[in-house]
């Protein structure tokens, strides 16, 4: 059989382009037992855990937490375990911090890992023009001394949660001699950590891969390579789990949540984490009315909300404090009650007739179903005489706008607390002169005010709880619900939940 | 003639970049969405505030800000990324050439996809097989890239699952490329393994920018070729016994490629924009996916030079367009 010169070249077009549409196997499957691929719901912007918006992102946190120790290690369930820091604590009368320092840990690079690591990283992060959104906290604390491994500190400023965010956004600890030797962009080009994983190769927007740290003081990490895609669109992560691109993702919508899991060779875990959606209530217009702020309480039905909106997925909330949060006070009930909403509404000359008016604000996209959730609520609210216009905006509007002070009315958000400490929920979000905070009263701050220094602690959690139970006599605030964090993967791994709502690759095995 | 065109044109071109620059910088700070207070923790003062803001540069007033931006931006210096914490220009410097890469690929797609189609269009005209392309070329123009992608996805990423979903390359494998022309370089450094990667990992994003391109393409230029096909030139042609083929591509083309071409041009621009979502849906690596994440962090010097990354792309298309249309009409090139 002879072939011409055009036949011969067809055949060697067909071939190359075989090898190009094929190679590989045809596609890019998940790798090896060895590999851990999870399909990521955002971008990792940066290296550095402690400067800029990511480090207050707390998913991106899953990523930080691979290649970098924190001070304090949190365990799935939000309890603080030994990280960097095997000891900690308080002299009695808090004017003095202590810590002990792990001994025997390397960085990435190879060099021992010591106390002035830690002080370096602290002072960094405490200085207020150094970028670090949290530097408040760590500035009530300085003047370190190190004897050994014993760290000791002046307190400035008493913050009861000052160890509690060191397991927490921007907690992390950074080597000194390398950060100082390679500098910021320097280290943003090659980090290294403490940390279970290192840093193999990073394409921004598309992917980290990360390996092994063989020295790693916590024991050999569960997979020798993780690699994060960085697939923001929930369609895309949705089929890079079905297809078996990936080994697990997370934040796909509850519907494709629920089909996937029923898939042979999936499994699926989806557990409340410690982010909730509520709505601001501004002291501003009708909301100074008691009577309308308590009705727009009481007409939302948020067990309807959940199990019609979210799937069933999601936990009604009666205060900023979820079941996981220290200061959670079951006792605290805004129950629904649309006939109380009516007779409140007809205390102050509102009905459905001459109803009460004004604008919520929320997002569109931003969290699941929370534009349909407020849709619903407006509906309720009709119902009892209760008028709201939905004004709809983007993220960066809500902050600029609560920050100053000049949100609408009612404006819904979300609010993350993944320490479960009451300052960094109610206290921050309740509080006059947060920057984050909706209602500004003098009622409310005299109630708050005291509890920031308190030093004694059950007193304190309970001064919160009563803070807590105030604010919902009061409608000062409407708690809707806990999120439910949706993880999908192989059914031949195991995923453990993490509350904070990091997927750390650290928490996953094979079965 | 032709040069003091172009020198025209350079000259309107760095005007209207000049233009861009100051009406970007004075939108982004007017719309609502401050980079600061996405950042401020809860427990943050007004001093604390004020630090950050002075961190990232943000504290002085609109003019002064706007002069410090500028006489960097003369010295090719735009800051430094307020969410990623590197050189603008570096960053733009890694992440163009993936975009480029993807918006030349799509263009060639589209221009031999819409140029083959209308070629057989124009001669099947008034047959069955017209009615069959111009009936499939009108569902192509009417679907848009972002639903191609997502179709894509769903048929060859999940249904058939051939093709890598998301990426530039495969995760797993290092590239050991040097320029981020990854594309070009390995075809030069003949490292077939890396382009076959390469070529999978476009496949689906080129298919979704292209397929709505090539469908605007094989319209314009089947007019066009059906046009020049009525003309006397042709007639006589074809009384002289060539072929409707050699007709079409010898004769008609010639004449029929101009309008095309400009119009090319124009939709080459919307593909470049297009490449914004569908980088977002296959997590490719360019300019695109990365705007959107510089918009929700409002990261006030990416978006600057994103944005004046994307008017040069833009001046650079209509200036080539403008050469290439007086090139393939000697009227204008004489005229």
């Amino acid at each position: 059989m002879t072939f011409t010169r055009r036949q011969t070249l067809a055949l060697g077009a067909s071939a190359f382009l075989t090898d190009l549409l094929f190679a590989q196997g045809g596609t890019a499957r998940a790798a090896g037992k060895d590999t851990l691929t999870i399909a990521f719901n955002v971008n990792l912007p940066s290296f550095d855990p402690t400067t800029g918006p990511s480090s207050v992102n707390p998913t991106i946190q899953a990523i930080y937490r691979s290649i970098f120790d924190q001070y304090i290690g949190q365990k799935p369930d939000l309890s603080f375990q030994p990280g960097l820091l095997t000891a900690w604590g308080w002299n009695d009368d808090k004017t003095k911090v202590w810590m002990d320092v792990r001994k025997d840990v390397k960085w990435h690079d190879g060099s021992p890992f010591t106390p002035e690591d830690i002080v370096f990283s602290l002072q960094r992060a405490g200085k207020m023009d150094g970028g670090n959104p949290v530097a408040f906290i760590w500035a009530g604390v300085n003047n370190f001394k190190i004897d050994g491994s014993r760290i000791t500190g002046d307190v400035v400023q008493f913050d009861p949660s000052f160890f509690k965010w060191m397991a927490f956004l921007t907690g992390y600890v950074l080597p000194k001699a390398y950060y100082e030797k390679v500098g910021a962009e320097g280290f943003e080009k090659k980090p290294i950590g403490t940390g279970p994983y290192m840093v193999d190769e990073y394409s921004g927007n598309a992917f980290l891969r990360l390996k092994a740290n063989p020295n790693y003081w916590g024991g050999k990490p569960p997979f020798q390579t993780v690699i994060f895609k960085f697939v923001p669109d929930a369609t895309t992560r949705v089929a890079e789990i079905e297809s078996g691109s990936s080994d697990v993702t997370l934040e796909v919508p509850f519907e494709e949540y629920d089909r996937l899991i029923t898939k042979k060779g999936l499994a699926g875990v989806a557990t409340p984490i410690s982010d909730i959606g509520m709505i601001f209530i501004t002291n501003k217009d009708v909301m100074l009315d008691k009577n309308v702020r308590l009705a727009a309480v009481h007409a939302i039905d948020k067990k309807s909300i959940v199990s019609r909106l979210l799937h069933g997925y999601g936990v009604p909330i009666d205060t900023l404090e979820a079941p996981e949060y220290e200061a959670y006070d079951p006792s605290i009930k805004t129950p629904y009650d649309p006939a109380k909403a009516v007779e409140l509404l007809k205390a102050s000359g509102y009905s459905t007739e001459k109803p009460a008016k004004f604008t919520i604000q929320t997002t569109r996209g931003f969290k699941p179903k929370d534009y349909e959730m407020i849709q619903a609520i407006v509906g309720m609210w009709r119902k009892v005489g209760i008028e709201a216009e939905i004004e709809v905006y983007e993220i960066a509007k809500h902050f600029e706008l609560r920050t100053t002070h000049k949100l609408a009315p009612a404006a819904f958000y979300n609010w993350g607390n993944a320490i479960g400490d009451p300052s960094t929920s109610t206290g921050h979000a309740m509080f006059s002169k947060s920057p984050h905070s909706a209602w500004k009263s003098d009622d409310l701050d005299a109630k708050i005010g005291p509890l920031w220094g308190e030093k004694d602690e059950k007193k304190r959690i309970e001064g919160w709880k009563a803070a807590d139970k105030y604010i919902a006599e009061q409608g000062y605030v409407i708690p809707l619900l806990q999120y439910v964090q949706p993880v999908v993967y192989k059914s031949e791994l195991k995923v453990t939940p993490n509350v904070s709502g990091a997927l750390q690759p650290t928490l996953i095995s094979g079965s | 003639m032709i040069a003091l065109a172009v020198l025209k044109r350079l000259a309107m071109a760095l005007a209207t970049l000049a233009g861009v620059a100051v009406v970007v910088f004075l939108l982004l700070r007017v719309v609502p969405g401050d980079p600061i207070s996405m950042m401020i923790s809860p427990g943050a003062s007004e001093a604390d505030i004020a630090a950050l803001r002075a961190h990232y540069g943000l504290d002085g007033g609109l003019l002064t800000q706007f002069g410090i931006w500028a006489a960097s931006a003369l010295r090719g210096d735009f800051g430094v990324s307020i969410s990623l914490h590197r050189d603008v220009v570096q960053v733009l410097g890694e992440r163009l050439p993936a975009t480029l890469e993807l918006a030349i690929a799509a263009l060639e797609f589209a221009v031999v996809l819409g140029g083959f189609v209308a070629v057989v269009g124009a001669m099947a005209r008034r047959t069955a097989l017209e009615s069959v392309i111009d009936a499939v070329n009108g569902l192509f123009l009417a679907v848009p890239d972002f639903v191609w992608a997502l179709a894509l996805v769903l048929t060859f990423g999940v249904l058939l699952p051939v093709l890598p979903l998301t990426g530039r390359l495969d995760p797993s494998v290092s590239s050991g490329m040097i320029t981020p022309f990854y594309w070009a370089e390995s075809l030069l450094r003949l490292r077939f393994d890396v382009f076959a990667d390469l070529t999978q990992h476009l496949t689906m994003p080129v298919l979704s920018l292209g397929l709505p391109l090539a469908a605007v393409i094989a319209r314009v230029l089947k007019g066009a070729l059906n046009e020049a096909m009525a003309q006397d030139y042709i007639l006589l042609a074809r009384l002289k016994g060539m072929s409707k083929l050699r007709l079409v591509l010898q004769e008609a083309l010639r004449n029929a490629i101009g309008p095309t071409l400009a119009l090319t041009g124009v939709q080459f621009t919307f593909l470049i924009g297009g490449t914004v979502i569908v980088e977002r849906i296959f997590a490719y690596p360019g300019i695109g996916n990365m705007a959107i994440d510089a918009v929700i962090n409002r990261d006030l010097p990416l978006i600057q030079g994103l944005v004046l990354v994307f008017a040069v792309i833009f001046i650079a298309i209509n200036i080539a367009v403008d050469l290439l249309v007086v090139l393939f009409n000697p009227k204008l090139r004489h005229g």
